[in-house]
């Protein structure tokens, strides 16, 4: 079977095409802000732009007749932009005549993960831009054990990053600065049992520029707060619920220092870590395609008129039935 | 002998007379950052442990602290969670409303931190212990309570009653009942 997969919940226009083994096309196109953080009606204009150059060029990549069905992220994001993915999606599935399946994006971020690094029953620790979390399937469904009370690590990390005059992407700068930091700024350390904060931690990292600390240093030890901070909620997440294993997935789950840190986690309780490849930890259209064959696979399909967009659609609401 | 318990944050030796409590250094977190964050949680712990047997609870008494240990006295008993009843829970929500009164949220309520010794319930693990009077903060510890009845018992509705009835005599305030009902409504904790 073969699934096509549209993404774009916030910065990221991307179709991905599965099918039950490999991924057989990926196309993106990223939103990039001219200044600023991400305005969600300027996103939502980049994606109805692109949305026919992109699946232009994966059409190019694939036969649309070889499609089985069509899935669509449906939620959790920004209102506009999810409009134009559904919009687009219904097109698409009208015009080859074929089922439509609304993914929830947290859910296929989980769901490539264990796909493409065979992990079984892990703690999942999502870091993205607008989420943090920390997730486990109990019983039927995936539960969220601890999140951000505030903003997400992918935000608090641009924003960082803007302050100190650094160009978009903020993540990938912060991270070559870090590793050339030398001296660790006490930074405000927010855990309250399985959630975190990092508004503080922003604020105060903001003020060490203010007063000449050198860039480098702002960075390390921006990193290495917070991701301790992560890594402190996932073994706390995994000693209480009796799991040995730990996925990283989401975008900012692409920075190798945050990586080696959950790994030496794990290596220390004896538990294995795990990560998918590049391409697929980032929002990407072949993780909604991927979960939209296994739910379709499981009986799920979603009728147009139950298509609308679900701009604050939780993990949980999800019923897994694999 | 010596029993070990390895939790998420703290390894738990239990010796005849005392119990030490340790916190062992994270490999993950350069060591600037992991031993002010050991030294802190440790002394807040002993710290909270004192506050709340000042308020009339019954904890540990505090035998000594080191920068990363907490020596206490060893509570023999039974783990609450093994002879849970009505009449218990309800003596645990009188517990609660103290500690709130005197502005500790507990943090991690469960019937498997406390213990119950001649007829006494002790309250341990302070690890998630922090200050606070904010409506929010006890009713998110009273919510953290009742889940863990939630998990662990059939009768878990009686002994919610029971435990909020307790926590109302003995000076646990209204609005925090209220409050407790909005949180139970958010997302993230609807039961299906
Ligand atoms: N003072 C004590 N006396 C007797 N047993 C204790 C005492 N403190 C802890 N324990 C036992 O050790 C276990 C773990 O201790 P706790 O402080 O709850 O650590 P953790 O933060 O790892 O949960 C408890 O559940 C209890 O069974
Ligand atoms: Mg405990």
């Amino acid at each position: 079977m073969i699934a096509l997969g549209i993404e774009g919940t916030a910065w990221n226009l991307s179709v991905g095409v599965v099918n039950e083994k490999e991924v057989l096309v990926l196309e993106n196109s990223p939103y990039i802000p001219p200044s600023g953080g991400i305005h969600p009606r300027e996103a939502a204009q980049h994606h109805s732009e692109e949305i026919g150059k992109v699946l232009k060029k994966v059409f190019s990549k694939i036969d649309p007749e070889k499609i089985d069905l069509i899935a669509f992220s449906q939620g959790p994001g920004l209102g506009p932009c999810l409009r134009i993915v559904a919009t687009a999606a219904r097109t698409l599935a009208l015009k080859l005549e074929k089922p439509l399946v609304g993914v929830n994006h947290c859910l296929a971020h989980v769901e490539v993960g264990k796909w493409t690094t065979k992990a079984k029953n892990p703690v999942a620790v999502y870091v993205s831009g607008g989420n943090t979390q920390i997730i486990a399937k109990r019983g039927k469904r995936y539960r969220v054990f601890g999140e951000t009370l505030d903003i997400g690590l992918g935000n608090a990390i641009d924003k960082l990053a803007r302050y100190m005059g650094l160009p978009h992407p903020g993540g990938p700068r912060i991270e070559e600065l870090a590793k050339m930091g030398r001296r660790y700024l006490k930074l405000p350390y927010v855990v309250k049992g399985m959630d975190l904060s990092f508004s503080g931690v922003v604020t105060a990292a903001q003020k060490y520029y203010d007063a000449g600390e050198k860039k480098e240093d702002i960075a390390y030890s921006f990193q290495e707060t917070t991701f301790s901070m992560v890594a402190e909620v996932s073994e706390r997440a995994m000693a209480f619920l009796e799991l040995d294993e730990l996925l990283l997935v989401g975008g900012v789950g692409a920075n190798k220092r945050l990586q080696e840190i959950l790994r030496i986690m794990c290596e220390d309780r004896g538990a294995k870590f795990y990560a998918p490849p590049k391409e697929l930890m980032g929002d990407n259209g072949a993780m909604i395609a991927y979960t939209g064959l296994l739910m379709y696979k499981h009986g799920y399909e979603t009728k147009i008129e139950d298509s609308r967009v679900l701009p604050n659609f939780r993990i949980d609401e999800v019923e897994i039935r694999w | 002998m010596v029993e070990v318990y390895r939790g998420g944050e703290a390894e738990v030796r239990i010796y005849e007379d005392f119990v030490e409590k340790i916190r062992r250094r994270k490999r993950y977190r350069i060591r600037e950052l992991d031993e002010e964050i050991r030294k802190k949680r440790t002394r807040a712990e002993a710290r909270i442990i004192s506050q709340a047997r000042k308020a009339g609870v019954a904890t540990p008494i505090i035998l000594d602290v080191e920068n990363d240990k907490i020596v206490m006295e060893r509570i023999r008993g039974d783990e609450l969670k093994d002879v849970m009843n009505e009449e218990l829970c309800r003596e645990v929500g009188k517990i609660v409303a103290k500690l709130h009164s005197a502005g500790i949220i507990h943090g991690d309520l469960t019937p498997r931190n406390m213990i119950y010794s001649e007829g006494k319930i002790y309250v341990i693990d302070f690890g998630l212990a922090f200050h606070s009077h904010e409506v929010e903060a006890k009713g998110v510890d009273l919510h953290v309570f009742i889940e863990s009845l939630k998990a662990a018992y059939d009768n878990w509705e009686r002994l919610k009653e029971a435990f909020l009835q307790g926590y109302l005599e003995s000076g646990g305030s209204e609005e925090v009942l209220e409050r407790l009902k909005e949180i139970e409504q958010r997302g993230r904790y609807i039961e299906r």
